[in-house]
């Protein structure tokens, strides 16, 4: 793996007991860039995404992170390898038994040995990195979404991981929100020097961000390239998924019966 | 009939399964539960949640448990003539039987099933995952420190459960039915062991603690991460650690206290 490439995956499938879900995957994430990874719910989108954090091991097939393959670490070396990443989970995943403050002070807690005022100091430069730093001591629970999601935020990047990984993060929030969390995984990125890896089905805020694009469909990649190759990539499904058709390769009916046989009326006429 | 038996048999070896499952990660938690001592703050906020926050139910059912004792146990001692012995009565039932047993299924279905709808919840939520993606290893952060604690509370639970019991016995017996204050505690003295009596309830009580604790840790831990999951698993956690807690209390009072002699 070259030193400009942050993660490879090769040839890789995974399976849920017996229910595969990614076949054949290839990518790689290139450093310093903002990658996304789109395509329809249940896709296995963040499944891959698991694979690339290693919270989840290939059935077969190989995820190199870091220049190391996940499948071949022990637990302290997977942990090891987390410590270098940060995560922004769907719904923030914020400890809701602690404060915001407390929340975005946990790893430099468990982790470093640093001085309660410096960890004070490294928190509050986090939380004004979102504009929260005015809320520190509120709990989450009398946070909107939007505010949860950029505490989640500043809680991934506590220690200043050198790859950010977001699940979802657009989703559920208000249009201001969305402008706020897209412009803050931007600006992170870029000042932080991190590498970042979005999942998301959220085209319209996500392509004008990326620097590039993998489109997922039933588990494979099916395009990839730059926002502006996707657009001219010809490919039907990112089609009908980039302009929001509701008919074409994803076809708006589930499977079914004959309508007119389901209503009996074929046995009538 | 070949179907039936399948399903039986199915049901058999997910019951075997699980067991093992469970099996294994009470191994794990005891393998990391060095945080839970080298931290010990995580495990005195535990304390307080599953002991202190226990306490009023604790006492008043301990209150009335004694109280009513002293009425029934009035009612046929008095009949032999023996209503001096109502002291003993009261606080060997208490201490070797009532006080473990009771408390046990109170700690349960206060304690326990808090554990398990925090863990299950926590879960549902992704917090747990987000902790493991911190490189936190959950067992060690949450489950240990919630285990520890309620193995620590439960026995002192007990203890307290007895003394407000016999607490309550002193009020009915002594203070409102008459019966001499002397004989009240000076047979109870004499006849109260520590080592066998008073140490085996608490023996009783420290195994009840592990196994009410280590259930509600694990139901929450393995609970499907849902709203119907989580619900499902807290109701398992107070009827399995009931039945438990039952089920060792025969065989430990089987162990301890065979033929009417304390071993």
């Amino acid at each position: 793996m070259a030193d400009s490439t942050i993660a490879e995956i090769e040839d890789l499938t995974f399976a849920y007991d017996r229910r595969p879900v990614l076949h054949g995957i290839r990518l790689s994430i290139p450093r310093g860039k903002v990658v996304a990874i789109m395509g329809q719910s249940g896709c296995g989108k963040t499944t891959l995404l698991r694979i690339i954090a290693a919270t989840l091991l290939p059935s077969s097939g190989r995820a190199r992170v870091f220049g190391q393959v996940t499948g071949e670490l022990d637990r302290d070396g997977l942990y090891a390898l987390r410590r270098r990443m940060g995560m922004l989970f769907q719904f923030g995943a914020l400890f809701t038994d602690m404060s915001v403050f407390d929340n975005v002070a946990f790893q430099m807690r468990e982790h470093t040995d640093l001085s309660e005022d410096t960890i004070r100091d490294l928190v509050l430069m986090k939380l004004e990195a979102v504009g929260l730093r005015g809320a520190a001591q509120r709990m989450p629970g009398e946070l909107s979404g939007g505010m949860a999601r950029r505490v989640a935020l500043a809680r991934a990047i506590a220690l200043d991981p050198q790859l950010i990984l977001y699940d979802e993060p657009f989703t559920g929030l208000d249009p201001i929100a969305l402008g706020v969390i897209a412009r803050l995984v931007r600006q992170l990125n870029d000042s932080l020097g991190a590498t970042s890896v979005i999942v998301t089905h959220d085209v319209a805020e996500t392509l004008p961000l990326v620097d590039y694009v993998y489109f997922m469909a039933d588990g494979r990649v099916v395009a990839q390239g730059t926002p502006a190759d996707v657009h001219r990539s010809g490919v039907a499904f990112v089609e009908q998924f980039v302009r929001g058709e509701i008919d074409g390769p994803v076809p708006f009916h589930y499977p079914a019966a004959g309508y007119a046989a389901d209503l009996g009326l074929a046995q009538a006429s | 009939m070949r179907a039936a038996l399948t399903r039986l048999g199915a049901a058999f070896t997910a019951g075997l399964w699980r067991l093992g499952y469970a099996s294994r990660f009470f191994g794990y938690l005891l393998l990391h539960s060095g945080t839970a001592f080298r931290r010990f703050r995580l495990t005195l906020r535990e304390i307080y949640f599953a002991g202190v926050l226990s306490l009023i139910i604790i006492l008043v059912s301990g209150l009335f448990v004694g109280m009513v004792l002293a009425l029934q146990g009035y009612e046929t001692l008095q009949r032999y003539g023996s209503s001096e012995a109502l002291g003993i009565l009261v606080a060997l039932s208490l201490v070797r039987e009532l006080g473990p047993v009771v408390a046990g299924l109170l700690f349960a279905s206060r304690a326990g099933s808090a554990i398990t709808a925090e863990i299950g919840l926590m879960k549902a939520t992704e917090q747990l995952s987000a902790m493991e993606m911190m490189a936190v290893d959950p067992v060690a952060r949450v489950v240990a420190p919630r285990f520890w604690g309620g193995v620590i509370s439960m026995p002192l639970l007990a203890a307290l459960f007895s003394a407000m019991g016999i607490f309550g016995g002193y009020l009915v017996g002594v203070v409102l039915i008459g019966v001499d204050e002397g004989a009240f505690w000076s047979q109870m003295q004499a006849a109260v062991d520590v080592r066998n009596d008073i140490l085996n309830g608490v023996i009783k009580s420290a195994v009840f603690g592990v196994a009410v604790t280590l259930i509600a840790v694990f139901e929450g831990y393995d609970a499907p991460p849902t709203a119907e999951g989580v619900s499902g698993a807290t109701t398992r956690t107070v009827v399995t650690s009931s039945l438990a807690i039952l089920a060792l209390d025969f065989v430990l009072t089987a162990l301890m206290f065979t033929g009417g002699n304390a071993k």
